[in-house]
């Protein structure tokens, strides 16, 4: 055992932007195929706590996580760390450390390798959580918005139970513009195309030739290999050089979800580790700033974790990438992205929550626990230390209802209420096991939604008020009604 | 549980309202004085004759300054009292146990509420500071739960139970027609009503309360006293106040076609008045309208219809003003917009008029006579399932 990858979770929004909507409003520009939208309510750090959260259903758990890493170009918030929001939302250990490695798209494979070299780190190895998220916007119109993407991939990297081992890593590096933003844009700037191309091609050429020598490996070797960067060009170009055989070279998923950016990389690679077999050997070859390339190595413990994410209902890729919902209006994905100001309620803006508040109410705001009676049973949401059902005090015991799924009891439809995109799907869900909560609803349109409905709950960002993000949960459709348990809607 | 009542021991001697609506030429103090000084010229008194002051007002004042300063009242005790929309009843009911309890000989509860000063829609409200995890639904929302569940339990359609709905906020804009103090004072005809935009759920426009600015005041002194400042005053029979546990957000078993806590102040109630057939021994209601499903389940948790068939009462227009069981007379919350402080007062000063005889021709009810002598108010706080409800009943006659 010499540590490795032992589990990981990927996370693609519901919502898909279809490129040609863009031509469609704005007379130009488009495309073919789709990009994958984080809703209003999701940033990168709710898209890092969705991933996390599958990584964490099946292999070592949550119990297990010594170190968090969440790294994204697009960060919640400086100075404060936003792995800390991730940690409490995944319901990790209070001794596990938190870490941010925000800034430029290359942090996010040094993130994973970073991870991956303390899993492997001789007798002494670490288990860390490895969250790489993206969430990429751009002018209107811009090559930048339409070809990027949103999404987040996770692994756990642990010294044993290994699903799959690095054998090798290479890098190039050095120093030329060719796609910067200012702390504070919104927006990328790119130079011109043709210059980043010259400059990748050979440093990736090099990165990848170390790799493979420092595995020992040769090019044929591969069985799978994966090349991801925003310079579209570059990529291509790299592509066509390596001269991979038939089948190597995996799905690159641009078409579909668009460029995920920091996360590609790590959506690419779970995408192959859901399909690959014991004993192959996986290449990534990531450009960004240079070029980073390492190589895996699949072991027997693969097909174990394959089918006990099957089991556990974990949603792959390529059923993510399937389950994406196309419809989402060209001016919708505009205000969503802050891009287009539209009239708000003629109500009041929401204020920013307390911070001793909140923390008080870590465990329910960030990892949904409530509490059950210990006398009676009954399940309280939020948790509260006098029983409704028998009135004892201080009888609790905790309970995190992050993975329970509920039933729709009741729901409405309220065009007042605050809300970046009204308007606001109110739902009362009952949990599975007891407890009831009224809760927003999204991912959903209104009129799709009836009384018996499944729903499962997700990590959102409800609003931002005076700079502060007010993260919380909502439930999201599950597929299925409590009455047709096997209709399925996918997820 | 014991909960005996003060009944027959205090009497209602002078009341006061001002007109309802946007009044954006008057103040928090004016609202204040005018229903003040409305109300003790009603009883023959000076507002310095009165001993004690209760205030009740959500979000337009903090302390007892509040009145003592508009009023210049010399160094008398003004309590100011919040309980969301019953703050105007809660008023009331802590002046009539001041009086009954011997410690003052009179007594003054006034509500005001001034929420057209804030530029928004609907209430605002002030809320400690939270964790972020409310939902943050509106009020229209919180109340529109029940016609689903209501349609869904009893077999309604929902094209029907939104007939039933659009008849009830036809029935209080018709009553409102005819009363000057109402912020609407014209009839809103059905095809309107079905027709206006939705607000939350099956909610339309005509479904919700209005927002409107006012305030309403009454002046209460022991029964035995009565006579000396007033020759037909009003009877308190009963109060009855309760805050639930706030359950139906949190128990699977809540169904949302009911207020538990209406059901416990209407048996409180009806107890201490000596009710035991409320439809047929009381002569009017003023219920809380807020939205058009909640009066519609309040026929039936203050035992106006069999559960299940409020909806059908409701068209055959058993609360119509001339019906069996005439509702909210005055136009209900529906045609009088909710100032939240005032609201509860403002039921109980068309019980001062109408069961003492005093409403115009035009909108006087016809069921007011020998053995049905009896009104009710009703204020609800909140939501379905986590709120308040005050039920109050007065009459012209002791015993």
């Amino acid at each position: 055992m010499s540590g490795g990858i032992a589990a990981w979770g990927t996370y693609l929004p519901y919502w898909r932007l279809q490129r040609s909507s863009i031509a469609g409003t704005l007379g130009s520009g488009g495309g073919r195929g789709s990009r994958a939208v984080a809703s209003h309510d999701e940033d990168t750090t709710t898209l890092g706590v969705e991933a996390g959260r599958r990584a964490l259903a099946v292999g070592p758990g949550p119990g297990a996580v010594q170190d968090l890493f969440l790294s994204t170009p697009d960060p919640g918030y400086l100075d404060k760390t936003s792995a800390t929001t991730v940690h409490a939302a995944l319901g990790l250990g209070r001794a596990s450390g938190a870490y941010d490695f925000a800034g430029s798209s290359r942090s996010a494979v040094a993130t994973l390798l970073q991870a991956l070299a303390l899993a492997g780190a001789g007798g002494r190895g670490r288990t860390t959580l490895a969250v790489l998220s993206d969430l990429r916007t751009g002018l209107a119109g811009s090559a930048e918005e339409r070809d990027s993407g949103d999404g987040a991939a996770a692994f756990v990297c642990a010294p044993e139970g290994e699903v799959a081992e690095m054998v090798g890593r290479g890098s190039a590096s050095d120093e030329f513009l060719d796609r910067w933003r200012v702390p504070g844009d919104a927006d990328s700037h790119v130079w011109e195309e043709r210059f980043g191309e010259e400059l990748y091609v050979p440093l990736a050429r090099e990165a990848f030739a170390a790799a493979l020598k420092d595995a020992g490996l040769a090019e044929g070797d591969i069985d799978h290999a994966i090349v991801t960067g925003l310079h579209v060009r570059a990529v291509k170009a790299t592509v066509s050089g390596l001269g991979a055989r038939d089948g190597v070279l995996a799905p690159d998923l641009t078409g579909s979800v668009g460029n995920l950016g920091a996360a590609h990389a790590g959506v690419a690679l779970c995408d192959v580790l859901e399909r690959a077999e014991p004993g192959q050997v996986i290449a990534v070859l990531s450009l960004a700033d240079g070029a980073d390339a390492f190589i895996l190595r699949t072991t027997d413990a693969l097909p174990d974790a394959q089918r006990a994410r099957a089991e556990a209902g974990v949603p792959s890729v390529a059923e993510q990438v399937a389950a994406g919902r196309d419809d989402l209006t060209y001016a919708t994905f505009l205000t969503w992205r802050g891009q287009l100001r539209r009239e708000p309620p003629r109500r009041p803006d929401p204020e920013r929550p307390g911070a001793p508040t909140v923390h008080r109410s870590e465990e329910w705001k960030y990892g949904f626990v409530a509490s059950r009676c210990l006398v009676c049973g009954f399940r309280h949401m939020p948790p509260t230390r006098a029983c409704l059902s028998c009135h004892a005090i201080d009888q609790m015991q905790a309970e995190r209802l992050a993975d329970v799924p509920g039933t729709v009891a009741t729901f409405t439809i309220d065009h007042l209420a605050y809300s970046m995109s009204p308007p606001v799907v109110g739902v009362i869900v009952d949990f599975d096991g007891g407890g009831r909560y009224r809760c927003e609803m999204t991912d959903v349109r209104a009129s799709e939604l009836s009384i018996g409905d499944r729903v499962a709950m997700t990590f959102r960002r409800v609003w931002t008020a005076q700079g502060v993000h007010n993260y919380f949960w909502k439930a999201r459709p599950a597929g299925g009604s409590a009455a047709d348990p096997d209709g399925e809607r996918g997820e | 549980m014991a909960s005996s009542g003060i009944k027959d021991q205090v009497a209602i001697i002078g009341m006061g309202c001002t007109r309802f609506g946007e009044l954006w030429d008057k103040g928090v103090d004016d609202l204040l004085t005018d229903a003040a000084t409305e109300a003790a010229t009603s009883a023959g008194m000076s507002i310095h004759d009165i001993d004690a002051f209760w205030l009740g007002t959500m979000t337009s004042g903090v302390c007892g300054v509040t009145l003592s300063r508009p009023l210049k009242l010399d160094y008398k005790p003004v309590t100011r009292v919040e309980n969301y929309c019953a703050t105007g009843s809660e008023a009331f009911r802590n002046a009539c146990y001041a009086v009954a309890s011997g410690a003052y000989d009179t007594a003054m509860a006034i509500g005001v509420e001034k929420l057209k000063d804030t530029g928004f829609s609907g209430l605002t409200g002030i809320r400690p500071v939270g964790d972020g995890t409310d939902p943050g639904l509106s009020s229209p929302a919180a109340f529109s739960f029940l016609a689903p569940s209501y349609a869904y339990k009893y077999g309604v359609d929902r094209d029907q139970l939104k007939e039933v709905m659009g008849r009830i906020a036809f029935k209080n804009h018709q009553n409102g027609a005819r009363n000057p103090r109402a912020q609407f004072q014209k009839e809103v005809s059905m095809e309107t009503i079905a027709k206006a935009p939705l607000v939350a759920g099956d909610l339309g426009v005509f479904d919700c309360s209005g927002v409107s600015d006012g305030s309403a005041a009454a002046i209460i002194c022991r029964a035995a006293d009565a006579h000396r400042y007033c020759e037909n005053p009003l009877y308190v029979k009963a109060l009855s106040f309760v805050a639930g546990p706030a359950a139906g957000p949190i128990d699977p078993g809540y169904d949302y076609t009911t207020f538990e806590e209406v059901v416990r102040t209407a048996a409180d109630a009806y107890a201490q008045a000596g009710i035991t057939e409320p439809r047929a021994q009381l002569a009017m209601a003023e219920v809380h309208d807020c939205f058009t499903p909640t009066e519609l389940v309040l026929m039936e948790d203050l035992g106006f219809a069999e559960r299940g068939t409020a909806w059908k009462e409701v068209l055959e227009g058993t609360f119509d003003r001339d019906g069996d069981l005439p509702v909210n007379p005055d136009g209900g919350l529906k045609s009088f917009g909710h100032p939240i402080g005032a609201s509860g007062l403002r039921m109980l000063f068309e019980c001062w008029l109408q069961l003492r005889g005093e409403a115009p021709a035009d909108r006087q009810i016809n069921t007011v006579g020998p053995g049905r002598t009896l009104g009710l108010t009703h204020n609800l706080g909140g939501a379905p399932g986590e709120g308040v409800s005050f039920i109050g009943i007065v009459g012209t006659e002791l015993g």
